[in-house]
């Protein structure tokens, strides 16, 4: 499931819907992103989130069939908000229920890392200097491409 | 063709969104890039490294060599940072 939305979300709530009525799931893997007060060294402020809506679910729901397409997966969600962000707030949720712990866990890190490089969201930090938009990392493109090839866990 | 500008690219072309109707020889996302940097200073100034605009047309990521025609959404933006 996709959700694009300007408001908090709770994720006892959002976890405990994933599995609801359901006995034959083994684990739940969650990743939960958070605005930091500190990037690149500078104090920020606050954020703001911009998005291309219509893309960002298709991009979103593509993800999540991939996800699902290599990881045997019972059930899967990714929250994401944009608007203004105080830092402390939560910004991202994705999670993922598989019967076995090993599929939940790394199709959850394929979730973020996949979506940090190919959802289209843009943040705007508040900084001392004026508000800056953040560059995209190296990094970031680094976590997605060891993903680049399809791995299927054994089962 | 409607153009819609994300991120800093919205705030140097100073709108999110624009009409146009380029000439019949601009078919491809490379040659719309060309065209658009010539409608003013301040397009120019957000299309002057290319390096970090990103285009999507029809809300899929698309390359230079990508088509493009008549009644297509083509979106110019940087390096995506959500997450």
């Amino acid at each position: 499931m996709i959700k694009v939305q300007r408001e908090d979300f709770d994720v006892g709530a959002e976890l405990a819907q994933l599995t609801a009525g359901r006995t034959d799931v083994g684990g739940v893997a969650s990743f939960i992103g958070l605005v930091r007060d500190v990037a690149e060294g500078a104090t920020v402020g606050a954020m703001t989130l911009e998005h291309y809506p219509g893309m960002t679910e298709k991009k979103l729901a593509e993800i999540e069939a991939e996800a699902q397409r290599r990881w045997p997966l019972q059930a899967s969600l990714i929250i994401h908000r944009y608007g203004r962000l105080e830092p402390g707030e939560r910004i991202v949720l994705v999670a993922t229920a598989s019967p076995h712990r090993r599929a939940a866990l790394e199709s959850c890190a394929f979730l973020i890392d996949w979506l940090k490089t190919k959802a289209p969201f843009w943040k705007l930090e508040e900084t001392a200097a004026g508000p800056q938009w953040v560059a995209a990392r190296d990094s970031d493109d680094d976590a997605a491409e060891r993903w680049s090839k399809p791995r299927r866990v054994a089962e | 063709m409607k153009i819609l500008y994300f991120a800093w690219l919205k705030s140097k072309v100073g709108i999110g969104e624009e009409a146009v109707t380029p000439p019949a020889e601009v078919a491809t996302v490379g040659a719309l890039l060309d065209w658009l940097a010539t409608r003013g200073p301040k397009h120019a100034a957000a299309l002057a490294n290319r390096s970090i605009v990103r285009v999507a047309v029809n809300q899929e990521y698309a390359g230079l060599d990508h088509p493009v025609k008549t009644g297509d959404e083509v979106a110019l933006f940087p390096p995506v940072t959500g997450g």
